[in-house]
């Protein structure tokens, strides 16, 4: 198979389009009926010294966490590398009844939206905050692709604390990227959607794409120390697809790149509508200057309806706010805002080497990866080296901005990273294969294969000023033979590769849940070190929180109960619970009274309809329960927590609905009747 | 007395100042579970452990054994051991600057009675927790008995328990030590002293009074 992907790349690429791809449909197509050989050309690919490269000895720490999107997941998982061993997933737009994420009283809030609760998602690109061009391990930033949000993760407590819905967007894909210095997160739309500076509804058919349909670019701000985003302003752009997005560095600082297609404005069979030009564009947006005329009052104020929710530190609970209106700048009055740079058809990546002078533009339909340049681009702005006008918008010529073209790359090249050492790495959709080129002279200088059809690649760091450029991780779309087989749906694969040589070496292949688009990594030593063992209890400001044995109760305010509870290994409290009724709505607030490392407890009680709790040390947390049936329910702890786990179990008594049972509750010795 | 003597009595004076800087003992436990180690402070005021959890820790593990809870409050030590340290500490001072020579012995001396009388104590509670089990306790081994090392080490179920003496009671050792340098220089002092005195007309009190 690899003497046929070769001939392929060394032939094909001048070829016509249609029958790359089409090269690309049999390369995947034969993958499972040559499954043996494709598992000989990779293991022959791992060098023999492969294994120790990869291995961290038992009780040892890998050397750079990475965070991988779940993609349909919703979720963020987190690997060490360079073992691939994983060591965390964490719920962001979707529920998680493992730990109640979503379910319980405090979380459901985060996943309010404008839609209604939306408990899911199609969850992209993780992107981390950043000092001064480099990843500074404190937040994790990630997009929902479908239901246009925009979430931040704490890397303290590797929890979701913050989602932000995007108004006037639909399908955010096009972020989350972070500027510089974190002073903005930066989301754009996917799809263009009709948008009404009155806000109101207004009967519009899919004939009047060009005329209504709009994009915007939101710029969420975010407060350096807390991270708390806020939706600073948005600016409505030409009714395209945005689709990958990166901030300046260096020279380009002030400035964030935008990829687009589907320029020619189709509203149905985009697959052929939109590859009819054969350039779309990159759109360079000065953010600074942007700021500052939102600052200035150039802003209009767009009626809106969108949601933001935020996890409290203290208390753990989530509130959402609804927020009612949004600042929109429009190109044709604010000059200097934005220009247009022709790129070859459909581009996907837009990355800015670690220099901050090239903006490499990965067209998974172009036989070329074209590299601009940012100091042209600034003298071809200078000399109004236009070549039209889109809405206001200067289109500035191709070839004025091009530094130059990297020739015969390999088949559909979709998002190049960098390693601080004058090379590029872009993945090949089509040619399954990583290619490293000289960004000097445009050369390519080293092809490796992957298994199978490459999305997306990451070098920690790839993306900052100064690349770890150790190795990279390629995240590929089809596994196939890779692993055992586990029927028709299979784990998506991810190879590492050693990039430290002159030769990509692969090290390692490893299984990834949900289907990472991306992902970023991150020196260990960043994060860990910061990294909480528990919640104190002593600040947790829950308002149902029962802080010791003492303060557990029960009470009833109509058909509301209340159960303070407390739990500690090895026993809740109260364990014995009656005077419930049917239909009575019970919340169990359950306090971890534990303040110990890794001593979390799990709550759980017979046939709730929701979810179970997992608790950390020093949190509380809220089942809402409302028992259906008469008789003795029993609960217990989910989570392994000591010798007595198994005993860390109650009883809860449901009387019929109507009577007049009254409360009563104890643990051991019996308390008296309230 | 010597200036020497003074400068050195003020240091033992400030040696067992650290008992409020530093604990007097601690006891270490590992187990497979607890890489990072429990610690358990003994002060001459308090007890605590190495991290502002690590008793109430202790005292979950050792619920499952019925262990009586170890808390300040079980200890009317605590209370009490402060004032002899301050009266060791004011003695040491008035000594050293009154140059009180004949003091130093029995200030040494009842310091080393004290010490002796605190570890026969500290001994009889580790006696008194390891042995005093609650009857309904859930883990229960014939004719076991959790008695932590007095000095040195032991296992302890799951537990590998280590007990050393910490800056604060080394820092009574010194105290002791210091004190017991000053009385054999003073000794050596007043012996050169009264030789010096046997050669001279001048008449000692003893032998006025013989």
């Amino acid at each position: 198979m690899k003497s046929i992907a070769d001939k392929f790349t060394k032939t094909a690429p001048k070829a016509a389009m249609l029958l790359t791809l089409a090269a690309g449909l049999m390369l995947q197509g034969c993958g499972g009926v040559e499954g043996s050989s494709a598992n000989a050309v990779g293991s022959a690919q791992a060098d023999a010294d492969a294994a120790s490269k990869v291995y961290v000895a038992p009780g040892k720490h890998d050397e750079l966490y990475t965070f991988m999107s779940g993609g349909f997941s919703g979720q963020v998982s987190v690997y060490g590398l360079p073992s691939g061993r994983q060591l965390k997933v964490i719920p962001v737009f979707s529920q998680n009844p493992e730990n109640g994420y979503g379910y319980n009283e405090e979380t459901k809030a985060m996943l309010n939206t404008s839609f209604g609760f939306v408990p899911w998602d199609d969850l992209h690109h993780p992107k981390l905050s950043r000092t001064d061009g480099m990843t500074d391990g404190r937040w994790l930033f990630v997009n929902a692709n479908n239901t246009p949000r925009v979430a931040r993760l704490d890397l303290k407590t590797f929890e979701t604390v913050e989602i932000m819905e995007i108004p006037n967007s639909a399908g955010n894909h096009c972020s989350p990227y972070p500027t510089n210095d974190n002073e903005y997160v930066v989301a754009g739309t996917r799809f263009s959607v009709p948008v009404n500076p009155g806000g109101e509804y207004e009967d519009i058919s899919f004939d009047q794409y060009k005329e209504k349909f709009k994009g915007t670019i939101s710029f969420i701000k975010v407060d350096k120390e807390h991270g708390d985003m806020n939706l600073d302003f948005q600016i409505l752009v030409p009714g395209f697809d945005y689709d990958l997005a990166n901030g300046g560095k260096g020279p380009s600082s002030d400035w964030i790149f935008f990829t687009t297609y589907n320029t020619e404005q189709a509203s149905t069979l985009k697959e052929i509508g939109a590859s009819q030009n054969d350039k779309d564009f990159l759109a360079a947006i000065n953010w600074k200057l942007a700021a500052k005329y939102a600052n200035e009052g150039k802003a209009k104020e767009f009626p809106a309806h969108y949601y933001h929710n935020k996890l409290d530190e203290k208390s753990h609970i989530a509130k959402s706010e609804i927020k009612k209106k949004v600042r929109v700048l429009l190109p044709e009055e604010c000059p200097g805002l934005i220009y247009l740079i022709p790129v070859p058809k459909s581009p996907h990546g837009i990355d800015v080497d670690p220099t901050g002078e090239f903006m490499t533009v990965s067209g998974k339909l172009a036989s070329i990866i074209p590299v601009h340049s940012f100091s042209k681009m600034l003298k071809a702005i200078e000399k109004k080296d236009y070549i039209g006008e889109i809405e206001g918008i200067p289109v500035l010529r191709y070839e004025s901005v091009l530094a130059g073209e990297v020739k015969e790359p390999g088949l559909g090249p979709l998002h190049t990273e960098f390693d601080g050492k004058g090379n590029a790495y872009t993945s090949m959709f089509v040619s399954s294969e990583v290619v490293k080129w000289r960004i000097k002279d445009f050369q390519v200088l080293d092809r490796i294969p992957v298994y199978y059809s490459i999305g997306h690649l990451v070098i920690p760091g790839g993306d900052t000023k100064k690349p770890y450029g150790k190795y990279l991780v390629a995240m590929n779309k089809i596994t196939k033979d890779r692993y055992l087989p586990t029927g028709p749906e299979l784990a998506q694969s991810a190879q590492l590769i050693d990039i430290s040589g002159d030769k990509m070496k692969l090290l390692l292949d490893f299984p990834t849940i949900g289907e990472p688009h991306y992902a970023q990594a991150i020196e260990a030593k960043k994060v860990a070190d910061k990294s909480v063992k528990m919640y104190s209890l002593e600040e947790n400001t829950h308002p149902y929180a029962a802080k010791n044995e003492k303060e557990a109760r029960v009470e009833r305010k109509g058909n509301e109960v209340h159960v303070y509870m407390t739990a500690i290994r090895s026993h809740l409290t109260p364990d014995n619970i009656e005077g419930i009724n049917v239909g009575d709505e019970v919340y169990f607030h359950v306090t971890n009274l534990e303040q110990d490392w890794d001593v979390p407890h799990g709550f759980a009680i017979m046939g709730a309809n929701n979810a179970e709790l997992l608790i950390m040390p020093g949190a509380t947390q809220t089942l809402k329960w409302v028992p259906q049936k008469a008789g003795i329910v029993p609960m217990y702890c989910t989570d392994f927590c000591s010798a007595l786990h198994q005993e860390m179990q109650g009883y809860i008594k449901v009387s019929p609905k109507g009577t007049k049972a009254p409360l009563a509750f104890s643990t051991g010795a019996k308390k008296p009747r309230s | 007395m010597k200036t020497t003597s003074t400068i050195l009595l003020l240091i033992a004076a400030a040696s067992l100042g650290l008992l409020f800087l530093f604990p007097m003992w601690k006891i270490y436990l590992q187990a497979p579970q607890y890489p990072e180690g429990l610690e358990m402070h003994i002060w001459v005021n308090k007890i605590s452990g190495n991290t502002e959890f690590t008793l109430q820790n202790f005292n979950i593990l050792n619920h499952y054994i019925g262990m009586a809870k170890i808390e300040a409050d079980s200890f009317k030590e605590l209370v009490y051991m402060p004032y002899f340290v301050y009266f060791f500490i004011g003695s040491a001072v008035l000594i050293a600057l009154f140059r009180l020579r004949k003091l130093v012995l029995p200030w040494v001396g009842l310091l080393a009675v004290a010490s002796l009388v605190g570890l026969a104590d500290f001994y009889m509670w580790l006696h008194k927790f390891g042995t005093n089990l609650d009857p309904q306790a859930p883990i229960k081994i014939p004719g076991m008995t959790y008695i932590p090392p007095f000095i040195g080490s032991k296992d302890l179920l799951n537990f590998h328990a280590l007990s050393l003496p910490a800056i604060g009671g080394l820092g009574i050792g010194l105290a002791i030590l210091l004190g017991l340098l000053v009385y054999l220089l003073e000794r050596k002092a007043g012996r050169l002293e009264r030789e010096r005195n046997n050669n001279t007309p001048y008449y000692t009190l003893k032998n006025i009074q013989a």
